[in-house]
């Protein structure tokens, strides 16, 4: 008589049981790293609209400072496979007062961007390949303020390890849309909150370029986490921003019709 | 001519005075010019408050001109510093769906009076529905998509005391109605009281060989300044191309200049017009394609002009955060000379945009306007640079060549309208204080 199954089979069927707990969830790093970054997201949804005012003290490396000072109004687009829109006014410094910035985020599409120019009343259309550029001569690029959506990056789980009194999901992110200044980013996320707590930004030649730390967070609606203080510090220049928001709230009410080129014509 | 050797030595120190302000990466403190970093005076009286916010500008800026002035009458002496305000007070309330905006202009010339003057840019109420809204008063209006001309923008009156490149411009009493629906946002313009077009004097540079009478100026309507003009528009976007459509029926902003033979004077005249616009802007990725196109009827033959041009920016250049942007336009307007004299009938403009985006906001635009037919070129540069706190240092420069390409040695075209603008090549320095 012979065996239907070849004996090695049981033992390694017996071993493949003990061993399934330990890796069952058979999760790549890859896998791992996407289920965070989801679980984040999925956190901070349904907040709705919200606005913000917003401080920036940019330094140099001889310590000389200058301010900005902006509003920002943002609507939530609960389309998965589209990203925030977002209304900005600028007030300081005081030579572009009145200047706002209307953006459609889009996942891995260019955003759409109008940019109202107060002195000559013109609305003008910009092509927003400037993602990579310096937001208002700072430290922040564009890309960093842009509305953080899963689909924008490809994610891979490094490790766990603590963060302060918490602990952290080391992640690392990798832009897959077009004209990022980034190959890469490296970012810890709380595993209380999904919270992100500092990022390093590796730039086009992987060289750890900047640093961002965020701290200061508060909750709103019992639900949505928000950083106060942003500190980015360029490695390569020593110079550094840090962006203190104040005055967050959440839904005012703003629909799509405070979030139109008309609507970018009356910012103050 | 040494007088004139001096002056070009002064504007070569100025440029280099500049220059020297603007390079990329400079690592001058930000506080190198000892410019107080002052602060609006305290509007809060013992028992009073001035509501609404108070912002703008005041500044001081000076032309200075490469050349000894073509006209015997024309002003030969250094150009004097002019100093110029643009308050701007605006006060909300409802939540923001009630508005209350002044902003009127002055500039002071002590030298020449003939650029003295004051306007009401703005002076205006609104009034914001959910889905529409009125503006009531004195207020601006810009259209187009187009950078070296703005040839579908008419609501205002240019302002031509302040500059020759149409963007500033003089108030105008309006009724403007704005609908916002998904097909698009649909705006429609009462105008009731024309603004003049204010041309430099006898004395001023910039100006036309004959002098203009503008005290007698000529109206096809019997009701002159007081016509009421209607202007409509509409525009949407589609993806990544934004559309405009507008018409204006009314007085014409730009005046036919008419030869008086008994003053010898030229009278403007202010035909009656109906003028049909369109803006089409597409935005790539790197690439925005621009067209403005007109057909106006009223003023002589049927006169249709349109621009088409295009800019491209290179982001990052070099691996600094600077951005360069290359642009070109062509223009074609077929204005006979029995309508306004348009210098855009066939010409082509080159020319760069170059923002650093640093800490202090350095950017310029330069280029050169070329009649393909003529040579005559307009070469035009325009700088800015944040100096500390809020102040801001423009520079601005304007020269007019009269070169054949094609036989460099042919005299000046006389018959071109800018020959009288042929010894008026200047550079402008202003510094400008923002509260």
């Amino acid at each position: 008589m012979k065996h239907a199954i070849p004996w090695w089979t049981i033992p390694m069927a017996l071993a493949a049981c003990l061993l399934a707990p330990a890796t069952s969830p058979a999760e790549t790093p890859q896998e791992k790293g996407l289920a965070i970054a989801q679980e984040a997201d999925r956190r901070d949804q349904g907040w709705g609209d919200s606005s913000a005012e917003l401080k920036m003290v940019l330094s140099n490396q001889h310590g000389e400072t200058s301010d900005r000072e902006l509003r920002i109004s943002s609507l939530e687009v609960p389309d998965p496979d589209e990203g925030d829109w977002s209304l900005i006014v600028f007030d300081r410094p005081r030579d572009v007062k009145g200047t706002g910035l209307l953006t459609y985020t889009h996942i891995t599409d260019p955003d759409d961007q109008w940019l109202y120019l107060p002195a000559l009343k013109r609305v003008k259309r910009i092509s927003s390949n400037n993602k990579s550029g310096p937001f208002m001569g700072s430290e922040f690029a564009y890309e960093d303020f842009s509305s953080q959506e899963v689909a924008k990056y490809d994610y891979r789980w490094l490790r766990d390890e603590p963060c302060g009194d918490l602990k952290c999901f080391v992640i690392e992110r990798v832009p897959n849309y077009p004209h990022s200044g980034y190959t890469r980013q490296i970012v810890w996320i709380d595993t209380d909150e999904y919270r992100v707590h500092k990022i390093e930004f590796y730039d086009r030649k992987d060289d750890h370029r900047k640093t961002m730390l965020l701290t200061d967070y508060r909750e709103y609606l019992d639900q949505y986490w928000r950083a106060h203080d942003l500190f980015m510090e360029n490695h390569q220049t020593g110079k550094t921003t840090r962006l203190v928001w104040s005055d967050y709230a959440f839904r005012n009410g703003l629909d799509e019709s405070a979030f139109t080129t008309n609507s970018l014509k009356r910012v103050r | 001519m040494p007088q004139h050797r001096g002056r070009r030595l002064a504007a070569a120190a100025v440029v280099a005075l500049v220059v020297a302000a603007t390079p990329a990466g400079a690592a001058e403190p930000a506080g190198w010019l000892p410019l107080p970093d002052w602060k609006l005076p305290d509007w809060n009286l013992p028992d009073w408050k001035l509501p609404g916010e108070l912002s703008g500008y005041i500044a001081a800026d000076t032309r200075i001109f490469l050349q000894d002035p073509q006209f015997t009458q024309q002003r030969n002496q250094p150009d004097a510093i002019s100093f110029l305000a643009e308050p701007e007070w605006y006060l909300d309330w409802n939540d923001g769906s009630d508005a209350f905006l002044f902003v009127p202009f002055a500039r002071l010339n002590p030298l020449e009076s003939g650029r003295s003057h004051f306007d009401i840019r703005e002076l205006n109420y609104l009034h914001v529905g959910n889905d529409w809204e009125v503006r009531i008063g004195f207020a601006k209006v810009f259209w187009g998509v187009i950078e070296s001309q703005h040839l579908v923008d008419i609501i205002n009156q240019d302002d031509g005391l302040e500059n020759l490149d149409g963007e500033d411009k003089l108030g105008q009493p309006m009724i403007h109605a704005t609908l916002i629906r998904d097909w698009g946002v649909l705006e429609g313009f009462v105008l009731p009281g024309f603004r003049e077009r204010e041309f430099s004097r006898k004395h001023g540079r910039l100006r036309t060989p004959l002098l203009i009478d503008q005290s007698h100026a000529a109206y096809e309507s019997s009701m002159e300044q007081g016509h009421i003009d209607l202007a409509a528009r509409w525009t949407q976007t589609f993806g990544k191309w934004d559309v405009g459509l507008s018409n204006f029926w009314g007085t014409s902003r730009d005046p036919l200049l008419v030869f008086d033979p008994l003053t010898t004077m030229l009278v403007p005249q202010y035909d009656i017009i109906n003028q049909t616009g369109f803006e089409l802007q597409y935005t790539g990725d790197a690439l925005l394609l621009k067209l403005e196109a007109i057909g106006r009827s009223g003023q002589g033959s049927y006169r249709p002009a349109f621009a088409v041009g295009f800019e491209y920016t290179f982001v990052g250049i070099a691996g600094t955060d600077a951005d360069l942007g290359l642009l070109a336009e062509f223009h074609f307007d077929d204005a006979s000379v029995d309508q306004p004299f348009s210098p855009f009938d066939r010409d082509i403009f080159a020319g760069f945009r170059l923002t650093l985006n640093d800490a202090e906001s350095t950017q310029m635009l330069a280029g050169a306007v070329v009649d393909v037919r003529t040579g005559v070129t307009f070469w035009n540069v325009e700088a800015s640079r944040r100096l500390y706190g809020s102040w801001v240092l423009e520079f601005e420069m304007r020269l007019f060549t009269f070169l054949d390409p094609f036989d460099p040695t042919a005299p000046l075209p006389q018959q071109d309208p800018y020959s009288s603008f042929a010894q008026d090549d200047y550079i402008q320095l202003r510094l400008a204080w923002y509260f």
